[in-house]
């Protein structure tokens, strides 16, 4: 069990309001992480906190350190653009480039940081919309517009995008909220799938889908983690009040 | 669709949410009304489709007596003797337009891309505050203006001048309007090219620009066409030539000013000649417009 992602005492402002409070988890490895929580209790923050897109809201501010492997991606000497390169992020909503083609969506994060020495951009962009399942839904219109592709077709494409610049780790803001019911078990039987070759950090209120898909949760409240472990462990025998309090569905 | 109040909890769903008879007076009512706000919206768009209708028909109409091979080959001939064309003014107008266009969309994408997408602070609400005023400017004080800078440095009048004057009359209106449409790009987008290890500048170009693309087109164009008949700043610019263009330095005819003198005379002859300047002037803009738009959609494949 190899650890990936080590946060440490961190914490994260918008202007006054401290939206995350002096956290400390750990993401493993090849594994799913599931952050859980009310709205409001920072998960989202947190989460974009992971690759240093909280940074690009105005106002925002962040103490602490995230460590990737070694290196603290909160050092001065680090770029945040590659940061976001090793950290890869799918949003809540599906939000494909409208002008661009299915190709070009695929194809655009590869063209914006270089291709590596021996791959071709043909192969790069099959490659990410097999390992997104869209391959064969969208093999013949390749050319089409992203935007013409169904909501739940949509984040896989956002899937594939994020996947073609092949970050070391994915994360998903609540990946599945916008989509239906059939479109959100195909993304979590993606992720199951995603997870023997990336290590993944995705957001969810929906505790059911943390306990379908995540090996360890964290659950946030507040703006504080209160628990981190095994999934079975925070479903099952949580150590806090406020965890089972949750999970059982006594506030949230 | 107005639910009728439940009387009777026990009452089935769907015979609560059919349409009860005590609902028909109101409903005709609605219909009424919505046909009436359809046709009065309908009547509206006829109202303001006439004078721009009667405008192309009547221009048209007067205007294509005047164009023949000549019109576009010939000089103007001497006051008096008939024949001849405006030649050089349809290079002319050509030459200025191109040339405030080049000075002025540029420089108004990036001003409008500097405003969207980095300005913070007091230094974008200035450039922000000087574009609204100087969309406000009446164009005859930008061509005095640049006479007071341009025309009495070079100590002469010059296509360069005009140029300039037709520019800075395109700046604000190109500015502002790349702004406008840089804010319509979603955020989500911005995020989405920043999340792959796009720098800010690289998500402008390739993402958000690109977005936005068709509507600064259009915008573009819009200014454009409204350089293209300004008259005045060009009266104490560009002032006008009954010759050949020679160089930018030189003065230079062009069509709005021949419009202008023409129609204040009293020849016959020359009014015949203005209408087909007229014609061509509103013909040069709409071709504008379509190639613009045809690239635009060919370069980003985009609406």
């Amino acid at each position: 069990m190899q650890i990936r992602l080590q946060v440490e005492d961190f914490s994260a402002w918008y202007g006054q309001t401290q939206a995350v409070k002096n956290v400390s988890m750990q993401v493993v490895q090849n594994e799913v992480t599931a952050i859980i929580g009310p709205s409001g209790c920072g998960k989202s923050t947190m989460i974009r906190c992971l690759n240093r897109m909280h940074e690009t809201v105005p106002g925002a501010r962040t103490t602490g350190r995230i460590l990737l492997d070694e290196t603290d991606i909160y050092a001065d000497r680090i770029d945040p653009a590659e940061v976001r390169r090793k950290i890869g992020m799918v949003f809540q909503k599906p939000n494909p480039f409208p002008t661009m083609s299915i190709w070009q969506n695929v194809a655009v994060g590869v063209q914006i940081n270089g291709l590596r020495q021996g791959t071709s951009l043909e192969e790069i962009v099959e490659k990410s919309l097999r390992m997104a399942a869209l391959w064969d839904e969208v093999k013949d219109r390749l050319h089409h517009s992203g935007a013409s592709l169904s909501g739940g077709q949509q984040q896989r494409l956002c899937i594939a995008r994020a996947l073609a610049v092949e970050p070391e780790v994915l994360l998903m803001d609540e990946p599945c909220s916008a989509l239906d019911p059939l479109s959100t078990l195909k993304i979590e039987e993606l992720i199951s799938e995603l997870k023997n070759n990336y290590t993944i950090v995705m957001v969810t209120h929906n505790m059911q889908q943390a306990a379908r898909v995540a090996g360890n949760t964290a659950f946030f409240l507040q703006g504080e983690m209160v628990e981190c472990g095994p999934t079975a462990e925070i479903f099952t025998t949580p150590k806090d009040k406020r965890t089972e309090d949750y999970i059982t569905g006594r506030f949230g | 669709m107005s639910m009728p109040k439940t009387k009777n909890a026990a009452e089935p769903l769907l015979k609560r949410l059919a349409l009860s008879p005590g609902n028909k007076g109101q409903n005709r009512r609605r219909k009424v009304i919505d046909r009436v706000m359809g046709g009065l919206a309908v009547a509206a768009t006829m109202i303001a489709l006439v004078p721009l209708a009667s405008i192309l028909i009547y221009v048209t109409a007067k205007g294509m007596a005047a164009i023949n091979w000549d019109f576009f080959t010939q000089l103007p001939k001497p006051v008096g003797e008939t024949g001849g064309g405006l030649a050089n003014a349809v290079i002319g107008s050509v030459i200025l337009v191109g040339l405030a266009s080049a000075l002025g969309i540029p420089l108004g994408i990036l001003a409008g891309i500097y405003l969207s997408e980095f300005g913070r602070g007091r230094l974008a609400w200035l450039v922000r505050f000087l574009c609204d005023v100087m969309t406000g400017i009446p164009s005859i004080i930008v061509g005095i203006a640049v006479y007071g800078t341009i025309v009495l440095a070079m100590k002469r009048y010059s296509a360069f001048a005009g140029g300039v004057a037709l520019a800075v009359i395109m700046l604000p209106l190109v500015t502002r309007t790349t702004e406008e449409m840089l804010r319509l790009v979603p955020n989500s987008l911005r995020e989405a090219s920043l999340a792959l290890g796009a720098s800010h500048w690289r998500t402008t170009l390739s993402v958000v620009l690109r977005s936005a693309a068709g509507g600064i087109i259009t915008g573009s164009m819009l200014a454009v066409a409204r350089v293209a008949g300004e008259t005045a700043p060009l009266l104490f610019t560009a002032l006008s030539s009954r010759y050949w263009h020679t160089g930018l330095d030189q003065r230079i005819a062009s069509l709005p000013v021949y419009i202008f003198t023409y129609a204040g005379t009293p020849y016959e002859e020359l009014h015949r000649l203005a209408w087909g300047a007229a014609l061509v002037l509103l013909s040069l803009v709409l071709v504008a417009s379509i190639l613009a738009r045809l690239a635009g959609r060919k370069a980003y494949g985009g609406r």
